[in-house]
């Protein structure tokens, strides 16, 4: 099986992967909106302000939506999950969720999640599974 | 009153659609606008301005032999050619040109082509793929769960916009899949991204279709029934990461490029006899039918559900059978703006009778993009 894809990293999201490397999941934050954003980007996509910082979520979410791919993918054997998570800050990003099967009977719309960390070659990629371990 | 001002004059599809194996990508944009230029007694020489998507457009002039004074390359996924009806007619009522042809060609099936239509975004790349979000369905059908939980939409009711539209592909000669098929087949038939599945997703096609535009003061000089733009549309863009989407149960650029469309031409709901809305997976008719207000928000799937949308239904939506049976190259947004023309001029194999007004609503990538158009075969209204 092919290896899982690594995302091809930019000048304006390397804080956001080195973060990752290091177990924490960062966010770009607007200081005049006070409202965190994401994806990475050096200003706020609400007001334009290139006034922002970087903050460290707390890796707390929920499951927004998600699909159960039959479909292979690279470095992906199906079934597998493809999940848009909200986090408690606001935001939603796509995530897969870990050590829970690809089942809709494990996979239920709100159910507490926590940030883990993936492993791929030289990058760290932020993953979510069911927070307090699996049920 | 108002007076039309923009006329489509000539319309056409490819000579053959699903399987073309003998056209490159290239040639199937040739091929749909030979046809439409033969449509309306016309030549590739007549033609001033040119506008495709998904191609190159002046390669696309080049290989017709015209050099144009306007050309529009906007594109922004399936919905760009009812963008580029809205443009065209901008473009002709500004003078920068008399007589737009806007083609379509994609070797979707055959991919007898050097590119696919639409460049990846970077953050999506980034963000999404790397995830295993590698293809629509495993892209487009995210926020759906999100709305079942939400709005109540059910899957029963997402078979049901298949089996719908599987209904009037019946009546199309040249629709890829015409046999009849029930909610049990629909749901029964292979999982692709769970809720999905296949008899939910679009076909694979080869094919292409072209229009032609002009001023309406021209249209008395060619064969056809005219069949005017009324107002100038609407569009919208709300960007190609889904998970950024402002809201999982209404598309934010459907709201806004439907409300410029209906605000442009001045119609309500109730003057609606004719409607095409996209639908690359089976959720797009039930966002559609709720972000263009034709149903309250949640209540499409109930409405299709029920049959107001199949034939002898009180609102006709995709009489072509859709992206889901008709045939869906990649960029189906020509295949919508052709059925919607034909039913303005008549001459659909599903013809709404009387039918005065289309709204031809769709999609651009995976809810990234919108564009709205009403079409009419009156003059004045």
């Amino acid at each position: 099986m092919s290896e899982k894809p690594v995302p091809t990293i930019y000048p304006e999201t390397q804080f956001y992967w080195d973060g990752a490397k290091e177990g924490k999941l960062l966010l770009n934050r607007c200081i005049a909106c006070d409202t965190p954003y994401f994806p990475p980007r050096p200003f706020c996509p609400a007001c334009g302000s290139r006034d922002v910082d970087v903050i460290e979520a707390s890796g707390r979410g929920r499951l927004y939506s998600y699909v159960i791919s039959h479909l292979p993918a690279p470095g992906y054997e199906p079934p597998y999950v493809v999940a848009v998570v909200e986090l408690e800050e606001g935001v939603r990003m796509v995530s897969n969720i870990l050590d829970i099967p690809a089942d809709p009977d494990a996979l239920e719309l709100d159910m507490a999640l926590e940030v883990a960390f993936e492993e791929r070659g030289a990058v760290t990629v932020p993953q979510f599974r069911p927070a307090g371990g699996a049920p | 009153m108002s007076r039309a001002k923009i006329a489509i004059v000539g319309a056409a599809e490819t000579t053959r659609m699903g399987k073309v194996p003998e056209l490159s990508q290239t040639g199937l944009h040739a091929d749909g606008a030979l046809n439409a230029l033969t449509d309306c007694g016309l030549t590739p020489s007549d033609i001033d301005g040119i506008a495709t998507a998904g191609h190159d457009v002046a390669e696309i002039a080049q290989y017709l032999g015209i050099t144009p004074s306007w050309a529009d390359g906007t594109s922004v996924g399936g919905c760009s050619f009812i963008t580029l009806v809205r443009h065209a007619a901008a473009a002709i009522e500004t003078g920068l040109c008399t007589t737009v042809l806007i083609t379509h060609g994609e070797s979707g099936r055959s991919n007898n082509r050097s590119h696919r239509p639409i460049f990846p975004a970077m953050q999506q790349q980034e963000f999404e793929n790397t995830y295993g979000a590698a293809f629509p369905p495993t892209k487009f059908t995210l926020p759906v769960m999100r709305k079942m939980k939400d709005d109540g939409l059910t899957e029963e009711q997402l078979a049901m916009v298949a089996v719908v539209q599987r209904e009037w592909a019946a009546m199309h000669p040249r629709a890829t899949a015409r046999e009849p098929i029930t909610v049990d087949d629909v749901l029964g038939s292979r999982m692709i991204a769970f809720p999905f599945r296949k008899l939910m997703c679009c076909l694979v096609s080869d094919g292409g279709g072209a229009l032609v535009l002009t001023s309406a003061e021209r249209a008395a000089d060619f064969p056809t029934k005219p069949v005017y733009p009324r107002g100038m549309g609407g569009e919208s863009a709300e960007g190609p990461m889904i998970s950024q989407m402002e809201s999982f149960t209404s598309s934010k650029a459907f709201r806004i490029s439907g409300r410029l469309a209906f605000e442009s031409a001045g119609i309500t709901h109730a003057d609606v006899d004719h409607l095409m809305i996209y639908d690359a997976f089976a959720h797009l008719p039930v966002y559609g039918l709720e972000d263009l207000g034709f149903v309250a928000p949640g209540e499409a799937g109930a409405f299709i559900a029920d049959g107001h949308t199949r034939p002898g239904g009180t609102l006709p939506l995709n009489t072509n059978g859709g992206g889901l049976s008709y045939m869906h190259s990649g960029m189906y947004g020509m295949y919508a703006l052709q059925e919607s023309v034909r039913q303005m001029r008549g001459v659909s194999p599903a013809q709404i009778d009387g039918a005065k007004l289309s709204v031809v609503h769709g999609v651009g990538g995976m809810f990234s993009a919108a564009s709205t158009v009403v079409l009419t075969n009156e003059r004045q209204f």
